[in-house]
């Protein structure tokens, strides 16, 4: 009988094209997005070596990292270095005839939101773009991953890449999530509980009842962050939901492709007894609403708790690191993260800007006013995203409580666009990184879910969304 | 790419875990089109103040360390983002090695193909290199890839493990795309294949 293999084990057998002596494997990539910031050396680099691009057709181009989420965008890129960075991607992409989402297309978009939503990411394929969150797609129960701009040309060229396989982990969530919990919490939780290298050199399968009972905006929040974990990668077996979200988008098989596309597609889960290198897991019943307190992904605690004192760490580098991670963010030992003011509340990004989040901050926001002195932006992940948004009239209600609501982009999860913290400011933020200087030097991030920063945005403070709920305190 | 055979020089201390890429280089310098010029905003939040002005007391802004070729740090060196401008930067200082506990995967594998070498040696052994760095110009390590040593200034020789792949092509200064172009035939059998299979996957 056949040995047993993972999700990741089937996917990545399906892709070799050759194993070279010493184990490494040039494995085939069947889709490859691109963006302006990773890729003009590799075009230049195709340039120099007169290469071509191999299969324009399983590439796409669209710019989403420096780009402004205001109207300015629409004229002339005041930046100069923005504006050279866009120009090139069009200049390449017009070269080497790949297709390109420009900035006035209602499909353009932050890469990792666009990909599931056009269809262009799909179960089993092997999928890669030049931006660490690319793990994102493999919610579709695909193996995505993150590469360099050496590895972007190597793909752009050849169609494939070197690699050695990863070893298998399964992180299995039990139980059903409480109300007032995310996707979001889920895999801060996680996070917190394997730190941010638990998944270094794995691939990491995400399973168990409250995966499953996850929506694949939830599951792509999950996988989102995998990468915050040290992961390659982050997966979720393909069933019903990602069937049934898949059907009808623009680039997914149609007719009788999809039906012999499920079929392959209902092939890929875990066998049963398949082997993992690594198991965890936890229970979804007690995961609260999660928040950061320091200056990387793991530094998180529920809303309910107290920043940890230094004094109790044993390991003096630990022990500095943490002092360290309190003098940034300006926060003292004991203190509850419950009630921190904050300057702005930022709901965006790779992790959380699909219309699911929207519709969650829509519903904290629905009547109520964001506190003084706070600036709350929401970034819709994609121009589809938005007019999705506006037909179910979100955005009123947003823009009646005082958010602002913008383009689609990156925006304020990365400080290389207009959208920054200043200098000490606090933000809540539904993005995926709070290291130092990360959305603007000298801010200060506390990573949470949409709810969560919705309501942070309206009480002005770091709160626990659970009273905000119908029936809650707040109500 | 640039062949790496032995390297002495200064090594820079500096005792951190988790040293992440927007720490190596912050998004906002991320806006060029090269991959030169960017030894200048390496670890720029931490290297300059907001006048521009530099940070005395960091490590890069001292003598000798203004040369270093070494860079010694703990856990996880380059977690975070995917940003190839961090080994470049590096590249660009004049940093070719870096010797950590362990490191993030895509910053480890971006190193390998810009010629930095990242050199995974155990707590116990870094923290003994951090010692020997701190002794500055008097204190130069050697990493000998032929050997897979790092020879420590009291000339005790560590071992240690690369991927014997990835040691030919850095010693010969290969580039991997011409290395998989070799392979052109065995891509079209495999494209043949996967087109009758999962013709949707081509356009």
């Amino acid at each position: 009988m056949a040995k047993p293999r993972t999700l990741f084990d089937k996917i990545w057998e399906a892709h070799v094209v050759e194993t070279l002596p010493d184990g490494t494997v040039l494995l085939y990539i069947d889709k490859h997005l691109t963006h302006e910031v990773t890729s003009p050396q590799a075009f230049e680099g195709l340039r120099q070596t007169g290469r071509r691009v191999r299969r324009p057709d399983a590439t796409i181009a669209v710019v989403d990292h420096n780009i402004a989420t205001d109207a300015s965008r629409y004229g002339r890129i005041e930046d100069p270095e923005s504006r050279q960075q866009v120009e090139t991607l069009e200049r390449n992409v017009a070269e080497f005839g790949v297709p390109y989402i420009p900035l006035t297309d209602a499909r353009q978009g932050i890469v990792h939101v666009i990909g599931p939503e056009l269809g262009l990411s799909l179960p089993g394929m092997t999928l890669v773009c030049g931006d660490s969150h690319t793990s994102t797609h493999g919610a579709m129960g695909a193996l995505a991953f993150g590469i360099g701009t050496s590895e972007v040309e190597h793909v752009l060229a050849t169609q494939t890449l070197l690699q050695k396989p990863a070893k298998n982990m399964r992180v299995t969530v039990d139980g059903v999530l409480p109300v007032g919990c995310t996707a979001k919490d889920i895999v801060l939780a996680i996070i917190g509980h394997i730190g941010t290298a638990g998944g270094t050199g794995h691939v990491i399968e995400f399973a168990g009842e409250a995966i499953r009972a996850l929506d694949m905006a939830g599951r792509m929040t999950v996988c989102n962050m995998s990468i915050e974990a040290g992961a390659r990668a982050g997966m979720v077996a393909p069933d019903q939901t990602t069937f049934d979200y898949v059907k009808g988008r623009p680039f997914a098989p149609k007719n009788e492709a999809y039906d012999r596309a499920v079929a392959w597609w209902k092939t890929l889960p875990s066998d049963a007894d398949a082997h993992f290198d690594k198991e965890v897991r936890l229970d979804a019943a007690v995961i609260a609403p999660q928040v950061t307190w320091g200056t990387n992904p793991e530094a998180v605690l529920p809303i309910t708790g107290k920043v940890p004192d230094p004094a109790t760490v044993a390991d003096p580098d630990r022990r500095a690191q943490m002092a360290r991670m309190l003098e940034y963010m300006d926060l003292k030992p004991g203190q509850a993260l419950d009630g921190l003011k904050i300057d702005v509340a930022f709901i965006g990004s790779c992790t959380n800007s699909r219309i699911e989040d929207i519709r969650a901050v829509a519903a904290i926001a629905k009547g109520r006013k964001v506190a003084e002195g706070v600036r709350a932006m929401v970034v819709p992940g994609s121009g589809l995203v938005k007019l999705a948004a506006e037909a179910e009239g979100l955005d009123r209600i947003l823009l009646e409580a005082g958010f602002e609501w913008r383009e689609a982009g990156c925006s304020m999860c990365l400080g290389m666009n207009p959208d920054k913290l200043k200098p000490g400011q606090r933000s809540a933020s539904t993005s995926n990184r709070n290291f130092e200087g990360r959305q603007g030097p000298g801010g200060r991030t506390h990573l949470c879910s949409p709810a969560m920063a919705a309501a942070a945005a309206i009480a002005g403070r770091l709160v626990d969304v659970r009273a905000w709920l119908p029936n809650g305190d707040a109500a | 790419m640039k062949a790496f055979t032995t390297l002495t020089g200064v090594a820079a201390p500096m005792p951190a875990a988790n040293i992440d890429t927007d720490k190596i280089i912050p998004a906002r310098f991320l806006k060029t089109i090269a991959r030169t010029g960017l030894g200048k905003s390496l670890f720029a939040n931490m290297r300059y103040n907001e006048d521009g002005s530099e940070k005395p007391d960091f490590v890069l802004n001292q003598e000798p360390y203004r040369h270093a070729e070494i860079l010694i740090a703990f856990d996880n060196f380059g977690c975070g983002s995917s940003r190839e401008h961090a080994p470049w930067a590096l590249l660009d200082f004049g940093i070719r090695c870096v010797i950590a506990p362990d490191f993030a995967d895509i910053f480890h594998s971006n190193s390998f193909k810009n010629g930095v070498l990242p050199v995974a040696l155990p707590r116990a052994v870094c923290e003994q290199l951090m010692e020997d760095s701190r002794m500055g110009g008097n204190a130069r390590i050697t990493i000998d890839l032929e050997r897979q040593v790092v020879v420590r200034p009291n000339g005790e020789e560590i071992p240690f493990e690369v991927d014997s792949f990835r040691r030919h092509l850095l010693l010969n200064g290969l580039d991997d795309i011409g290395q998989t172009m070799q392979h052109a035939s065995a891509i079209d059998d495999y494209e043949a294949k996967q087109r009758a299979a999962q013709p949707w996957l081509y356009a």
